[in-house]
């Protein structure tokens, strides 16, 4: 009995050892600005939810904000743009996250667009082609083409990976390319990340993911001969692109710290963060 | 006397000799193959950067040190719910029920959470814990989570620990005139010591490698929070869910592998600590 | 004295309702599970649910048929069981009968380190390393499959087996085998005519007890598998009744997310009809 107690004592002790290095952050009551004469210091903490295309942007935002206004804690949790959505209606978190507009069965939000992200159409490193266009893309996702040559690739078969049905991606994929629940897919994943490194080890594969997480490990190819880049997100020539939103609920109160995040990704010291991100600051 | 075997038996016997050697063969190899793949590709990309940084989009380094506390966050709030909970069912079960009839649908009903697969136990806590009590994705959620799960764990090493007690020792208390608690918290408790530590460890075995009941209720930040009260109720991604998130959702393989070296040497440590604690606090 | 008596009376009390929470628990969990399962199967349909071969939840007219994750979930678990159980109750003959006392605690150790390894863990692996194999040596256009997930389920499932097989096979008493050995039989004779079926109640509950591991693994499952909703095959992208509700999950609203639970009720119920087997199997194997 006596060493189970020493042994918590020891545990408890180091903790809060470890806890007082620190200096101690308020209690988890967002919102919480004491009155102050200079700018008032924002603390609390902010729960976001939701798309996994957006990772880097909102990583780097969070990062960025959070420099400036140490004592607030935002967390992350990628989990889909449709559990975002869902998260923020039932307010389970302070702010949804998701890379496709609302639709108009999910009421009571407000959404707020802070950026503009291209969906790249990737395809392994070793794979020939280069250009496909919108109708060949959509024959490859129904399957009414299976094998690369009928684009201009070699003889082998297509491999579809593709995005669960919550996915921001996948629903702005498959509605602007006109194949909304006929695609037939070989793997469905449930992040970005996922889908490139799926790609990205099997020759045979073509999938789509957003282009803030696209790297050298697969190749983007272009489609109706436009590449996936910023400028072409920006002025419109690449088809393939959707919105970035912050979703948060009509009905409940944002607190000061989460009013001024999303202020922060709308204000012009995140254009350069989101640019280094891979999207484009929606104006 | 001569006792030759018939062809047919001799051959029985060398060739079920040789399948099981095989099998054995196949497991011991597999285990091998297993970590030492791991501690391949994984050994070396433990760095100081990775143990004690917070992922940075920024600089675009990865940092598991946020991981690491708040799984110490969960083991800590699990154990100090599930302990003593678990502890005083036990002793209850083992020293105070009387009716056997009783005792065996209390068995019976921690036999049942043990075989309950844990993304139930995910699917369960987002609902009651997440969702109907309020507290969203949060490390107070995962845990309370976790010590249903632990709790039929801790009940029965502490049952089996309470078991080996000689009745000698319960009897000459009572003939001391010691009453029921007293007798507990200064004999049995303290002879069982090495049970309760045992299932201790056990049970955070259990907590490191849990995945799917986490991710559902613990969720899967990564922002460095060193207070452990404001820890409590924010969202946060134990190592198995670091793993996962790293791994599968975002392709950084080095870093996976990182973790499970991690996850392994924990695993070989709460190993050897059982086995330890077994033979040091014995009391014979 | 009277101070004693109250505390006395406390801590019998306290353990009273700890003794409880275990129960409470099992009842919370259970009551939930119906709770949420039954709208939705009175909506779409007992047999259609259960039957139905389509699972289109999000699409403008959703169908809910599971029966691809019941019959993946129970061709995966028989797979894993046709590999493991063999070599997990031959390793266990090894472990019991053969090993001298210095080898068999060495592989003992190493099926303890098994059984503890996390499922992320095997799920890293068997996305890293057995996934690709499975595409080149079967020259499929695409790795992720059901052998994948059964090869994994095969391995999480030993530690298992062995370990509760070996316990049985220890129990057997010893004058069985010495018997077998006097009526002139060979010790392979013994341990396959005399031993293992002695210890065969025993066996069986690992079996079991392996087969309910098998039945519940999610994450491991899901990194190897492919997660769509096809019928099963062996070289298909399959979706378990497991990952149906950790993928979709997180994300679900209205009859979708009572559907979720529907599938988490026939898993739970899956469950509880092998852990009364269970428990059928171990009480004849104690009155024997």
């Amino acid at each position: 009995m006596k060493k189970m107690i020493g042994l918590i004592t020891v545990f408890v002790i180091a903790l809060t050892l470890l806890a007082g290095c620190n200096s101690s952050p308020q209690t988890s009551s967002p919102g919480t600005t004491p009155p102050n004469t200079t700018a008032p210091k924002l603390s609390g903490t902010i729960s976001t939810n939701g798309s996994t295309s957006m990772e880097k942007v909102v990583a780097s935002l969070i990062e960025a904000f959070k420099a400036e206004n140490p004592d607030v804690t935002i967390t992350y949790d990628a989990t889909g743009s449709g559990s975002g959505i869902t998260a923020a209606t039932e307010g389970t978190a302070d702010i949804g996250l998701s890379s496709r507009n609302l639709k108009d069965s999910e009421t009571g939000l407000d959404a707020t667009i802070i950026a503009l992200d291209g969906i790249a159409m990737i395809v392994n490193n070793t794979n020939v082609v280069d250009n496909l266009t919108i109708e060949q893309i959509a024959g490859l996702f129904t399957g009414e083409i299976t094998n690369w040559s009928q684009v201009g690739g070699a003889d082998a078969p297509v491999a579809v990976i593709g995005r669960e049905a919550g996915s921001g991606t996948r629903d702005g994929f498959e509605s602007i390319i006109g194949v909304t629940e006929e695609c037939i897919y070989d793997q469905e994943l449930t992040s970005t990340g996922a889908v490139i490194t799926a790609v990205s080890s099997n020759q045979y594969a073509i999938g789509y993911a957003s282009l803030s997480a696209v790297s050298s490990e697969v190749k983007s190819v272009t489609v109706e001969g436009v590449q996936c880049t910023e400028d072409t997100i920006l002025d419109g020539t690449y088809a393939i692109q959707r919105p970035f939103v912050m979703v948060t609920s009509s009905s409940k109160e944002l607190s000061a710290a989460a009013k001024a995040f999303i202020e922060f990704a709308l204000s012009d010291e995140a254009t350069e963060i989101i640019a280094n991100a891979g999207a484009v600051q929606a104006r | 006397m001569k006792n030759r075997l018939s062809a047919k038996r001799r051959a029985y016997g060398t060739i079920l000799k040789g399948f099981i050697l095989l099998c054995a063969g196949i497991t011991v190899m597999l285990l091998a193959i297993l970590i030492g793949f791991i501690f391949y590709r994984g050994l070396g990309n433990i760095t100081w950067e990775l143990l004690t940084t917070a992922r940075s989009a920024l600089k675009n380094t990865i940092g598991i040190l946020p991981n690491i506390l708040y799984t110490l966050y969960i083991i800590l709030t699990t154990l100090v719910i599930a302990l003593p909970v678990g502890i005083g069912a036990a002793i209850y079960l083992n020293e105070y029920a009387a009716n056997k009839r009783f005792v065996r649908v209390i068995e019976f009903a921690t036999e049942t959470l043990t075989g309950i697969p844990s993304i139930i136990y995910g699917l369960v806590g987002y609902l009651f814990f997440c969702q109907k009590l309020g507290l969203g994705s949060s490390i107070l959620a995962g845990s309370l989570t976790l010590v249903i799960m632990t709790l039929p764990t801790i009940v029965r090493t502490t049952q089996e620990a309470l078991k080996t007690v000689p009745d000698s020792y319960r009897e000459g208390a009572v003939a001391l005139g010691a009453t029921k608690w007293y007798m507990i918290r200064t004999i049995i408790l303290p002879s069982s010591l090495d049970g309760v530590v045992g299932g201790a460890i056990l049970s955070i075995g259990r907590i490191v490698g849990e995945s799917a009941a986490l991710i559902f209720t613990a969720g899967t930040g990564y922002a460095l929070v060193t207070h452990y009260l404001q820890a409590l109720g924010t969202s946060g991604g134990s190592l198995s869910v670091a793993l996962y998130v790293y791994a599968f959702e975002q392709g950084e393989f080095d870093v996976g592998f990182a973790i499970a070296s991690i996850l392994i040497i924990i695993v070989l440590i709460i190993n050897f600590m059982t086995k330890f604690v077994k033979r040091k606090l014995k009391k014979v | 004295m009277k101070i004693k008596a109250v505390m006395e009376k406390t801590m019998s009390c306290l353990f009273f309702i700890c003794g409880m929470v275990t129960i409470a628990a099992v009842i919370t969990i259970s009551v939930y599970m119906v709770l949420s399962g039954i709208p939705a199967i009175k909506e779409v349909g007992l047999s259609e649910f259960l039957l139905g071969q389509v699972w289109k939840s999000t699409a403008a007219e959703p169908q809910f048929g599971i029966l691809p994750f019941i019959l993946t979930s129970v061709y995966g678990t028989l797979g894993a069981c046709l590999i493991g159980v063999p070599v997990g109750i031959m390793t266990a003959v090894f472990l019991a009968k053969i090993a001298s006392t210095r080898v068999a605690a060495t592989v003992n150790t190493a099926v303890e380190l098994l059984a503890g390894i996390p499922s992320v863990v095997y799920g890293l692996i068997g996305m890293i390393v057995l996934v690709p194999a499975i595409m080149q040596l079967f020259q499929l256009k695409n790795g992720t499959s059901l052998l994948a997930a059964i090869i994994v389920l095969a391995v999480m499932i030993l530690p298992s087996i062995i370990s509760v097989s070996r316990t049985a096979l220890m129990a057997v008493p010893k004058e069985y085998e010495e018997a077998s050995y006097a009526l002139g039989a060979t010790k392979m004779e013994t341990i396959f005519k005399v031993s293992i079926p002695a210890a065969k109640s025993g066996i069986a509950a690992g079996i079991v007890l392996g087969i309910g591991r098998a039945i519940g693994e999610a994450m491991a499952v899901m990194m190897v598998a492919g997660n769509v909703a096809n019928m099963p095959g062996l070289f298909k992208s399959v979706t378990f009744l497991t990952t149906a509700i950790a993928k979709e999950m997180s994300y679900a609203s209205g009859l979708q997310k009572q559907a979720l639970y529907s599938i988490a009720l026939v898993l739970f119920i899956f469950i509880m009809i092998i852990n009364v087997i269970l428990n059928a199997v171990l009480k004849r194997g104690d009155k024997r």
